[in-house]
């Protein structure tokens, strides 16, 4: 990427050009992005093995496991993404508890900046559907759209089915000490079908909520890079961008243009996860609706 | 039998002079190489082999009866080898073998006038030799589809037994004989044939005595001793020709589904558990039928013996499950989301996910194709 930037005379073009640079703005903290790239990956890591176990009667999962080492690797790998996803995970929770708790920023659990429903939420859902139909304008969303916040919730709901049925049937002797062996098939029942829901859910429609729709389509970097721009904004978020410019913080939020490298890597790394994620979405579906 | 015992040994003691001589006279003329009929075959005898075969002691005249000087008739009449091999005469006569060639006797034991005894290597009957000689016909594409047959040869030559005799040459190794017998092979339909269902176990067992007798011990074995013979023998699982190692992963993958033919019910449910899960990426150190209910000495719950009484579980599960205890074994290994008698949380957790699967995804299902139609719309207007 470096020499590609070394040998590009784009530099003299953009400024001829581009009259006026568009202003960047901050959305996501490198931690934040550190954060969802860990899921990401760890999530595609325990979707291509997990679906492997659960569809393992077709061919191509036959043939994936044969490809990356047999079932011994593919329970190890799904395994060790479990693990990472839960450290996470738990990072995660403690960072709010610190945030929220010791440093007193309550924002975190309601306001405009709060992952937590609020009633606009619910008029939004209620006014973009209006607008689905040409019944009403376009809900103006703030901060975090209703969509937005059910993604962040899925995984919350997701990880604790998934996580606590997947440590039970890892250490099933010992977990069985305390409860009936007959769990444990409730255990291996709800961890696949909430598995499903979260491999096609993501797959199919954050894939398209927030990359493939038009207007982000066809992927949309901010995750990557951190940063959109002041237009962008004004049009995904223009509650929140009122706001930062009548109280005046909108110039604390601007950021520099992302850097050429970020957004390839961004590019690079999102196209291999979204095909990866669309492959095994036409698999497994074709696989669950053939009943084989 | 005796009689013609005897004719072969007044033959071969009296008269081995007598029988030189007359043979002198015989190769004469058959001693010639080149030497044809009036059809243009050869009627050339090796006299070297023919001394050296087990027939070499014998007159010509011995099996060619009608010819008693020279000149001999021009043809002369089909040698009868039963007039010395009775019994064995016999047995072919009620085989399945008995219209296969003009002499069934030679399609097997070859040119009888170089018969060589079975423990020679040479002979076509040779332990090692008996797959290529059945072979011969039995390898033959168009013999087997006239006789509706499947091609055995290459699937034994594939097989365990194959194996051991072909690469290794091992003289036990059970050849197509060992099953099917020599003389007397008759179809797996006949009661009397050593291939017939109820047959089977004892014809395998000649050799596995120890799977035999705990077959007849279990609930299969039962079954077909009481002469049930839908139950399933040996060929059921192992198959009778391409019988193969069973510690393989492609065997331990697909046998399960074997059992399958027979346990549907049992099968589908194994198919919903992880034990199934794994086997079918073709590991083999997971739960097949067999690790559980056992392999030849199968035997219901019931039985206090069985691998699956209540009280043997513990020990079951814990040959794979280190330190299971009695909570643990209320895992149902043949669980079943939709029998709401028998597994009624397991059913309605089934339904919940079923419903809360259906409710997402029909929602934004929904929601998605809608904003899709609406904003394509939007950028298609704002683009005009």
């Amino acid at each position: 990427m470096s020499s590609s930037d070394a040998s590009d005379p784009a530099p003299q073009a953009e400024g001829a050009a581009v009259p006026a640079q568009p202003r960047y703005y901050s959305r996501f903290s490198l931690s934040q992005r550190y954060l969802h790239a860990t899921i990401f990956t760890t999530f595609l890591g325990l979707a291509l093995t997990g679906m492997t176990l659960r569809f393992s009667h077709s061919g191509w999962a036959d043939r994936f496991a044969l490809a990356v080492g047999g079932f011994s690797a593919i329970l190890f790998w799904h395994k060790f993404c479990a693990v990472i996803l839960t450290l996470a995970f738990l990072i995660h929770l403690g960072d709010l508890g610190y945030r929220g708790i010791f440093k007193g920023q309550r924002g975190i659990f309601w306001g405009p900046n709060s992952m937590v429903p609020r009633w606009k939420d619910f008029q939004d859902i209620y006014g973009h559907f209006r607008w689905f139909f040409w019944l009403g304008p376009r809900p103006k969303f703030d901060r975090f759209a209703y969509w937005e916040k059910f993604d962040y919730w899925a995984v919350f709901w997701g990880m604790g089915i998934i996580g606590i049925s997947g440590y039970a049937m890892w250490f099933a002797p010992f977990v069985a000490r305390f409860i009936p062996g007959s769990w444990l098939n409730i255990a291996l029942l709800i961890h696949g079908e909430e598995a499903l829901l979260a491999v096609w859910f993501i797959f199919a429609i954050h894939f398209f909520n927030t990359h493939l729709r038009p207007g982000s389509f066809p992927m949309d970097l901010v995750i990557f890079t951190g940063r959109m721009t002041e237009e962008e904004l004004k049009e995904k978020h223009p509650v929140e961008y009122q706001r930062l410019v009548e109280t005046g913080k909108l110039q604390a939020y601007l950021a520099p243009a992302p850097e050429r490298w970020l957004k390839n890597f961004g590019w690079l790394v999102g196209s291999v996860v979204v095909l990866s994620g669309f492959v095994l979405l036409v698999l497994t579906l074709f696989t669950f609706f053939r009943g084989v | 039998m005796r009689w013609s015992l005897a004719a072969v040994l007044f033959f071969a003691a009296v008269v081995p002079s007598v029988a030189a001589q007359q043979n002198a006279e015989c190769l004469a003329c058959h001693g010639q190489q080149g030497l044809t009929g009036q059809a243009g075959h050869s009627v050339y005898i090796n006299a070297e082999k023919q001394k050296a075969s087990v027939h070499g002691s014998l007159p010509c005249t011995a099996c060619h009866t009608d010819i008693k000087g020279f000149p001999h008739p021009a043809h002369p009449a089909a040698v009868n080898c039963a007039s010395c091999h009775a019994d064995e005469a016999k047995d072919v006569e009620v085989s399945v073998h008995v219209k296969a060639a003009a002499n069934p006797c030679l399609a097997c034991h070859g040119n009888p006038h170089t018969i060589v005894p079975v423990k020679d290597p040479e002979s076509p009957v040779y332990a090692l030799n008996i797959p290529k000689t059945c072979g011969s016909c039995h390898a033959n594409p168009e013999m087997a589809k006239k006789f509706g047959l499947p091609n055995v040869y290459s699937m034994y030559m594939d097989s365990i037994h194959g194996f051991a005799l072909a690469k290794d040459g091992l003289l036990v190794a059970a050849s197509c004989s060992s099953c099917h017998g020599t003389h007397k092979i008759l179809s797996h339909t006949n009661p009397e044939s050593r291939t017939y269902r109820a047959n089977i176990p004892a014809t395998c067992g000649a050799c596995h005595a120890g799977p035999e007798r705990e077959y007849f011990a279990g609930i299969h074995g039962q079954l077909v001793k009481a002469g049930d013979l839908d139950a399933p023998v040996c060929s059921d699982c192992h198959t009778a020709h391409q019988i193969a190692r069973v510690q393989t992963a492609s065997w331990q993958e697909k046998t399960s589904a074997t059992c399958g033919n027979c346990h549907k019910e049992k099968y589908r449910t194994y198919l919903d558990t992880f034990h199934a899960q794994v086997s079918a990426l073709g590991y083999v150190e997971t739960a097949h039928c067999w690790n559980c209910h056992r392999y030849h000495d199968i035997l219901p719950a019931s039985n206090p013996h069985s691998s699956i009484a209540p009280a043997n579980l513990v020990t079951t599960c814990g040959q794979c499950h280190k330190a299971v205890t009695a909570s643990f074994i209320s895992f149902q290994p043949h669980a079943d989301p939709r029998n709401a008698k028998d597994f009624p949380a397991l059913h309605f957790a089934a339904i919940f996910m079923d419903l809360l699967l259906l409710a997402v995804f029909g929602f934004f299902g929904l929601h998605t194709i809608l904003w899709l139609i609406r904003s394509a719309f939007d950028r298609h207007k704002g683009g005009a």
